[in-house]
């Protein structure tokens, strides 16, 4: 209890600190310290609690409730001085909308209800919170760095908003916390929202003309989905007469039709903030932000709100068709053709994003499932997406600093100017898609799962969508793994604070893939028995001590056996008129000289953003559509 | 007799034959004759390949990429070069640009002439240059046993 | 137990597979040159081929890729160890494809313009397979309720009388898989092509012994997946098992001698749509069972 409060209130306090104070060093201790306090603090958690299935603290106060109150207003203030600001309207409307709605809702219906278990804990949320804790503090300390180089590179004259940038990561980590850790439902309505209004503020952080429209196109989806967990608070303070989370799962399982269309709302407001399509574009056009941004939205935070909260649904989706249905559709939709769109993209940042869409979708189609097994699956989708996500966009943003680009084309050669970072890239991208990582293990418990509940539909998505997903990691990783001559090391030059998170980013992925069945058995198990009274893991231990031990040994080749052997080099072959192999220097008929290059299949005619998106966006929107009405205006019909 | 004598695999390069020999060495690989009965195959990439086939004489344009491909042959490696042009020149000897046969460029193992060669004397020269390249890959193991 | 029984046959998978794997390549090239009118080489040429290889001096563009191909050695014989030993046909599906990446990134290592477009095509041909693969397993799921191919033996009848028509989407792959004609398209193991030799351009000596090496070891186990099929009852099923991969192996022959390559689009198209016919209406109608 005392910890939890810790967590939430420690990051605010240096939040407030980080803003006032203006120099590089200062900064730099306040946040390497504060970040490492976090972590551990964390961690201790995970310690006390570990194997917790489920515990509620009798924690409640009006003042709490009124700070909610008085952060709404704020939230909607920012939101509609900066819609007044840059004139757009539909943001500033559906801020007024939810400001409106939420006070109704405190001063007119709040204190029908009173709560008196405001938090809890269960082994879910020490897993989100070792994942917001470590991960996301680590991608703190990898800013300071990142944002020197950032602001070197940024035009002659530019404000300098780095106290501001900094105290939105860490009122962001202490949002996601109350996210995890909140029972009232109003609470984490707030922390929610919070975090909705961070990610608007970092996205639009260079306020080009790009950033903004990119960050209004985040926020209108966000209040979308906000004014859905609006709705479903509405619904649950009237007729279910309680603000409690598991109150709300329990009074749902006994009643599902007066549930569908609260679950339906919240289901909704998990899929924008999921980035979900039709609402993926969001997440796409978060990546104008620094990249420390995007690592924090994709891997540790924000999305994995979303996601956060459609598992804790998962029960819900069971018994609760409509909304489950839609869930699963949606998800998996997203799922196959995001991967299909990630096959044409060249920049890094945007093949990054595809894939977490993507693999969000997948964690979505599981919560939509539902089953035990699913849900094992899931979490430790959640897990292992968080770790390597992060390493990679962390490795993408050191690489684009240094090599000037962040297309992949142009990480040729990579493995030898910045050998350690190419190595470390080349770890990430094998965690996400290839056994035997962690993901790998994931997504077959998610097709096995798929199968026992004969989800015909998804399994057909997921058969295809996985083809994809080799597809793009597979080109990238071949090349950044290209080796010619001796290009210049260009690696020396990266901050040191950026190697320690990378270097942290990267141990956790490796701990966790080899001691996933220790994980599955402590924090996943736990969860599971705790909701559903029975375990959900369905491959054997053995199988997946096997994977173990072959990622051990892919690991030891990765950073053992790639080295330069002793072996004589020779030159490429280039019909035997090549007059510099290094460069793939030819002479060509008129005894000029040619340079051959290749460049890595994008199959755009196949599976280019133009064909597909538009299908995509149509087909979720209707899905969507339909769920709403069906579970709002006639759930009679359904049970 | 090793193994390198019972999987000799070929590359042919035309320095400026008159596609006579070319043709020949081709059909040294058909049915008629099924040199892959000695597990010989055309690999066409000369990292793979054990036997150099050249046919033609070689002139300034050509005389490069004759070396750069016979560099680029893993050893050990034969050389044979197929038909009268590749021995000598030929009826090109004297040519304003041909520089004679393809031992103006490379070391050559085996001469097999001929205007066009015969698939028979193709093939004849070939297990010469077994011969060769089986002293050849005993010296190479000796020289690793002995570095 | 599934864990020793898995190293067990890891091991003796590699130990037998590539003997099988070169006596069926060597049939593979006598049966060809039959097809062809010519005699052909001896058996044991593949095994000639290899000792040469290895034999020839140690040279290598990048330095890595002899690394590489190690670890697609390791991966294949552990897929067909995990496969052989009766264990996880997912988990075995998965591993390969491992070992495939391996292949494309000791191909990629080299950046040579021949085979870069070599690995291009290969992850093509993996993603143009993989759909199928999936949906065999579970299909083979669905109908022998085990994902374990030792459970096999524990069914009234085989599979195949269920999910035959994965069983025809499965042969349609079989076909890029065992790198044959007319989906040959990363690689070739006939003549010359235009693009040289695709993912194994720059390979030579020991590195290329290892891709033949591979390449036995796949095929051995991709028709034991074929044979899994029939497998029902007890052990005794194995017989034919063996004899329909045997059969499949040689209709795969007949194919790559009778059809000319296809452009890439071709075949990532028709894979996939087959796959969605053959699995998709396979699971669906297990599903409604």
């Amino acid at each position: 209890m005392t910890l939890i409060a810790f967590l939430i209130i420690f990051p605010l306090v240096i939040a407030a600190l980080l803003l006032l104070v203006k120099g590089d060093w200062p900064r730099n201790i306040i946040v390497g310290i504060s970040a490492a306090v976090i972590a551990v603090a964390s961690i201790l958690l995970a310690v006390q609690y570990l194997g917790t299935s489920h515990r509620l603290f009798e924690f409640s106060s009006a003042i709490v409730d009124y700070v909610g109150t008085a952060i709404s207003i704020a939230i909607a203030a920012v939101i509609i001085s900066f819609g007044v600001k840059y004139k757009n309207k539909l943001a500033t409307a559906l801020a007024i909308v939810q400001v409106v709605g939420s006070l109704v809702y405190e001063f007119g219906f709040a204190h029908a209800v009173h709560e008196p278990a405001g938090l809890y804990i269960d082994s879910l949320s020490v897993i989100m919170a070792l994942i917001i804790g470590v991960i996301g503090s680590g991608i703190c300390v990898y800013a300071l760095g990142y944002m020197i180089d950032f602001q070197a590179h940024e035009p002659e004259g530019a404000k300098d908003r780095r106290p501001t940038f900094f105290a939105l990561m860490f009122l962001f980590l202490s949002a996601m916390f109350v996210i995890v850790f909140s029972n009232n439902m109003v609470w984490m309505f707030t922390g929610w929202e919070v975090t909705t209004v961070c990610s608007f503020l970092l996205i639009g952080y260079t306020r080009t003309d790009e950033a903004i429209n990119n960050a209004f196109r985040q926020i209108i989806m966000n209040l979308l989905g906000g004014i859905g967990f609006l709705v479903a608070l509405y619904i649950a303070t009237i007729q279910m007469h309680t603000i409690s989370l598991d109150r709300f799962i329990l009074e749902g399982l006994m009643h599902p039709e007066i549930a569908a269309l609260p679950v339906c709302a919240l289901a909704f407001a998990g899929l924008t903030k999921a980035a979900q399509m039709p609402f993926h574009t969001w997440l796409l056009g978060a990546m104008v932000a620094p990249t420390p941004t995007s690592a924090l939205l994709h891997s540790s935070t924000m999305v994995k709100a979303g996601v956060f909260l459609l598992i804790k649904l998962a029960p819900l989706f069971l018994v609760c068709q409509v909304p489950g249905t839609m869930v699963i559709l949606i998800g998996g939709i997203t799922f196959m053709l995001c991967s299909f769109m990630a096959i044409s993209q060249t920049n890094a940042k945007r093949v990054l994003a595809y894939s977490t869409i993507a693999n969000l979708g997948l964690i979505t189609a599981c919560a939509g499932v539902g089953t035990p097994e699913a849900i094992w699956a899931a979490i430790l989708l959640v897990i292992f997406h968080a770790a390597a996500k992060s390493l990679l966009f962390l490795c993408v943003g050191t690489a684009e600093h240094h090599i000037g680009s962040r297309d992949i084309e142009d990480m040729d050669l990579l493995f030898e100017r910045m050998p350690r970072l190419a190595r470390f890239m080349m770890l990430g991208i094998m965690c996400m898609f290839i056994a035997p990582f962690g993901m790998l293990i994931a997504k077959w418990a998610t097709l096995v799962s798929f199968v026992e509940t004969k989800q015909v539909v998804l399994i057909i998505l997921l058969a295809f969508g996985s083809a994809a997903t080799f597809m793009f990691w597979a080109k990238w990783l071949g090349k950044l793994s290209g080796i010619a001559g001796r290009p210049q090391n260009v690696e020396m030059t990266v901050h040191p604070s950026e190697w320690i998170s990378l270097i942290v980013m990267a141990a956790i992925a490796i701990v966790a893939c080899i001691v996933l069945p220790i994980m599955s058995h402590t924090m996943v198990e736990p969860y599971l028995v705790g909701i559903y009274g029975q375990l959900g893991q369905d491959i054997s231990v053995d199988n997946l001590w096997i994977s173990s031990i072959l990622a051990v040994f892919v690991l030891v080749v990765l950073f053992g056996g790639v080295n330069s052997s002793k072996k004589k080099r020779v030159g490429v072959y280039l019909a035997g008129v090549s007059t510099d192999s290094d460069t793939r220097t030819y002479r060509n008929s008129l005894s000029g000289e040619s340079i051959a290059t290749s460049r890595n299949l994008y199959l755009d005619s196949i599976f280019g953003e133009a064909r597909i998106r538009r299908t995509g966006e149509i087909v979720c929107a209707i899905v969507i559509i339909f769920a709403l009405v069906a579970s709002g205006v006639v759930p009679p019909m359904f049970y | 007799m090793g193994y390198a004598t019972k999987s000799p695999w070929v590359i042919h390069y035309d320095a400026s034959s008159c596609n006579g020999c070319d043709i020949e060495v081709l059909a040294a690989l058909c049915p008629g004759f099924d040199v892959e009965r000695f597990g010989i195959i055309n690999t066409g990439n000369p990292k793979h390949a054990d036997i150099f086939l050249v046919t033609g004489s070689v002139n300034e344009r050509n005389i490069s990429v004759v070396k750069q491909i016979y560099d680029q042959m893993v050893e050990p490696k034969v050389v044979v070069a197929c038909g009268t042009c590749a021995c000598s020149g030929g009826i090109f000897h004297d040519c304003y640009n041909v520089i004679g046969g393809v031992d103006q460029a490379i070391p050559v193992d085996v001469y097999a002439p001929g205007c066009a060669v015969r698939p028979e004397a193709i093939i004849d020269g070939v297990v010469q240059a077994l011969g060769i390249l089986d002293e050849k890959s005993k010296a190479l193991k000796a020289a690793k046993r002995g570095a | 137990m599934t864990f020793i029984n898995t190293l067990i046959g890891t091991v003796a998978f590699a130990i037998l597979a590539p003997i099988v794997g070169c006596l069926l390549a060597g049939l593979d090239r006598i049966i060809s040159a039959r097809m062809q009118g010519r005699v052909g080489p001896p058996l044991l040429q593949p095994y000639y081929d290899v000792r040469k290889l290895i034999d020839k001096d140690d040279v290598t563009v990048s330095g890595v890729d002899g690394v590489y191909m190690t670890c697609a050695l390791v991966f294949t014989a552990f897929a067909g160890g995990i496969f052989f030993s009766g264990g996880n046909l997912l988990m075995s599906a998965f591993i390969i494809t491992m070992a495939a990446l391996f292949f494309i990134m000791a191909a990629y290592s080299s950046r040579s313009p021949y085979a870069e477009v070599g690995a291009g095509r290969e992850t093509l041909q993996v993603m143009s397979y993989e759909p199928m693969v999936l949906l065999m397993a579970v299909c083979f799921f669905m109908a022998a309720h085990s994902f374990n191919v030792g459970d096999a033996f524990k069914l009234n009848m085989p599979v195949i009388t269920l999910i035959w028509p994965a069983f025809i989407g499965f042969l349609f792959i079989l076909t890029i898989k065992l790198r044959k004609s007319p989906f040959d398209i990363s690689t070739s193991h006939h003549a010359h092509q235009e693009l040289v030799k695709g993912t194994t351009t720059e390979m030579s000596g020991k590195t290329l012994a290892k891709v033949e090496i591979m390449h036995w070891c796949e095929n051995v186990l991709f028709l034991g997946w074929t044979g899994m099929f029939f497998l029902w009852g007890g052990p005794l099923s194995i017989i034919l098992a063996v004899v329909v991969a045997l059969a499949a192996w040689f209709f795969e022959i007949w194919v790559d001698n009778n059809f000319a390559r296809v452009k890439w689009q071709l075949m990532l198209k028709s894979a996939w749509i087959v796959a969605l016919v053959c699995g998709g209406v396979n699971v669906v109608f297990l599903a409604m069972l």
